[in-house]
């Protein structure tokens, strides 16, 4: 879908980005880790060309992002930013309006997309349209910025530090409203983070980047059983490793057969989270439920055990 | 606007008005200040079209400056334009600290005597403060404002035009206000070059040694002055109320 290659960004001669080259996966979420100051808003801006390459390609569905003028290329791009950037003296409506007025759309398709729109960012269209951002909470202008970010259906939308003025609660749900939207929309996202938790919660794919270069591009799994650096493993974390690696699987995943009386936990819960009941309830083994409550077998602890370790 | 200000400025304007269509019914208040039979009220010209005069003469001249100063600061702020920011400023300064005096006193051999060098005095004079205030306002948009603009696609002069300067016109119009007051003021000195306007009033005061004539010329001034810019502020207040005032 979106194919960087050799990517490279100097300033002076300070290298910022260092010969990035990602394939990044349609209709997933592809996460750009690094600390502060390693070039992932750099990378993340040049897919758009907010930032010009210095060298090297970004290809999108195999077109050179560079054959366009670069504010036509964006319309078809979603961007969301950390403190959203709303536009001050517009209405809630009109900012979510703004990409399908530059391209044109007629009234009716754009009301009906606003519309659309706020309702699934439970946004009371008659409570919240027409108000401006300033009388909206954070986690609310937030969902603005998301939505006013993917109002023209954009295939792709780029994220930078989207939750990261929200508190841990509002994170945490905004996370998982992001997944269900992507689902919904089948949209390609691209997110930059220096929130390891955040990076293996959304990402599909996670790319860590340390001072311009990619350490290493592959499934969070992989980053934890497999770090091609000791950066990497520095920033996954040796300590909680085996905590983060049940995190990323699910009961539903897990489940062996067989019935369990006792504790119960949905399908969808992670191995970490039904750890914790057993450990909780001082059980060995746990009932896994689907969503309406039937029975799909069991999960004892030594079979949780064995999905927290690389093998 | 708490309900005594406002009665207060439709006092103002009530007096301004009153004095302006029947200044003769004024009289036995400012004959106190006359000597040897005078006239107590200005009578060498009619005082409404010496005041409308004014107040046409100095709303062109900051029409004009309004014009020039957005522009200049719109360049500067500009990527490409911000390396003229040192010189536009120096020379806006000058025209703010060059004595608007000096200015006729040069202007007249030029352009001669009357309207014109009035307007240029002014239009120097009225430069600066639209210009610092369109450069805090431009400089004062929120960066990630700016970013989500571009980011969406918006072209340089979209994103000037639809969220750069709305966002900073309540400073842009402050900053015309503010000189809009100050060349009330100042106009009344193009009397001295013959431009029509209430220094006429003062001017003839001070050469017969009428005190009553040169207080009507200065408190007709200061009234609409006053007024000018409390018009302009509540206009102001009624176009942005909903969306800026945070
Ligand atoms: N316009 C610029 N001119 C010069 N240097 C820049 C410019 N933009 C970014 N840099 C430098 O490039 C480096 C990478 O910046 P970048 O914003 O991509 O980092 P980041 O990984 O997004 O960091 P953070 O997590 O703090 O947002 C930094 O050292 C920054 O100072
Ligand atoms: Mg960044």
């Amino acid at each position: 879908m979106i194919s960087i290659d050799n990517l490279s960004k100097q300033y002076g001669s300070t290298t910022v980005v260092d010969r990035v080259s990602l394939d990044i996966e349609r209709n997933s979420i592809t996460v750009i880790v690094g600390t502060s100051g390693s070039g992932k808003s750099t990378l993340l801006r040049m897919i758009n060309r907010l930032v010009e390459p210095s060298s090297g390609r970004v290809l999108i569905d195999g077109n050179d992002t560079a054959g366009e003028p670069a504010h036509l290329l964006r319309r078809r791009i979603g961007y969301a930013i950390q403190g959203n950037g709303l536009f001050p003296h517009r209405t809630v409506a009109e900012n979510i309006a703004t990409v399908p007025r530059l391209l044109g759309w007629d009234d009716t398709r754009l009301r009906a997309r606003v519309l659309q729109l706020l309702t699934v960012f439970q946004l009371d269209p008659a409570e919240f349209a027409g108000k401006f951002p300033h009388q909206l909470s954070g986690g609310q202008q937030q969902r603005v910025g998301v939505a006013r970010a993917l109002a023209a259906e954009p295939a792709v939308l780029l994220m930078d530090e989207p939750f990261g003025a929200l508190d841990p609660i509002i994170r945490a749900k905004a996370q998982d409203d992001l997944l269900d939207i992507q689902r919904r929309f089948a949209t390609t996202i691209v997110l930059v983070t220096h929130d390891m938790d955040e990076a293996f919660r959304l990402g599909s794919r996670v790319a860590v980047m340390s001072r311009g270069r990619v350490l290493q591009y592959d499934r969070p799994a992989v980053l934890i059983t497999r770090p091609a650096d000791p950066f990497v493993s520095q920033m996954t974390g040796l300590a909680d490793r085996a905590m983060r690696l049940l995190s990323l699987t699910t009961a539903g995943e897990a489940v062996i057969p067989g019935a369990a009386g006792g504790p119960v936990i949905a399908a969808s819960a992670s191995l970490r989270d039904a750890l914790s009941e057993l450990v909780w309830r001082g059980a060995e083994s746990v009932a896994v439920v689907d969503a309406d409550g039937a029975p799909l077998g069991r999960l004892t602890v030594a079979a949780i055990l064995a999905h927290g370790r690389p093998g | 606007m708490s309900r005594a200000a406002t009665v207060l400025r439709l006092a103002a304007l009530a007096l301004l008005v009153t004095f302006l269509l029947t200044p003769a019914s004024f009289a036995p208040l400012f004959a106190p200040l006359t000597q040897y039979g005078a006239p107590p009220i200005y009578d060498q010209g009619n005082l409404l079209t010496l005041a409308l005069a004014q107040i046409a003469t100095v709303c062109c001249a900051t029409a004009a400056s309004a014009v020039v100063a957005v522009g200049l600061g719109i360049l500067v702020t500009r990527a490409s334009g911000a390396q003229f920011l040192p010189l536009s400023r120096t020379l806006v300064n000058i025209g703010q600290t060059f004595p608007p005096v000096a200015v006729l006193a040069i202007a007249v051999p030029l352009v001669g005597f009357g309207l014109k060098p009035t307007l240029i005095a002014l239009f120097c004079y009225g430069l600066l403060p639209i210009f610092e205030n369109t450069i805090s306002g431009l400089h004062g948009c929120p960066p990630a404002v700016i970013e989500a603009a571009s980011g969406m696609g918006m072209s340089p002069t979209q994103r000037l035009l639809g969220v750069e300067l709305p966002l900073a016109m309540p400073l842009i119009l402050e900053g015309i206000r503010l000189s809009l007051v100050i060349n009330v003021g100042t106009a009344a000195i193009g009397s001295t070059v013959g431009a029509k306007g209430l220094g006429e009033v003062i001017i003839a005061g001070l050469l017969s040694n009428n005190t009553a004539f040169i207080l009507q010329g200065g408190l007709v001034t200061g009234l609409m002055a006053i007024l000018l810019y409390e018009a302009m502020a509540a206009v102001e207040r009624r176009l942005f109320r909903p969306a800026l005032i945070e």
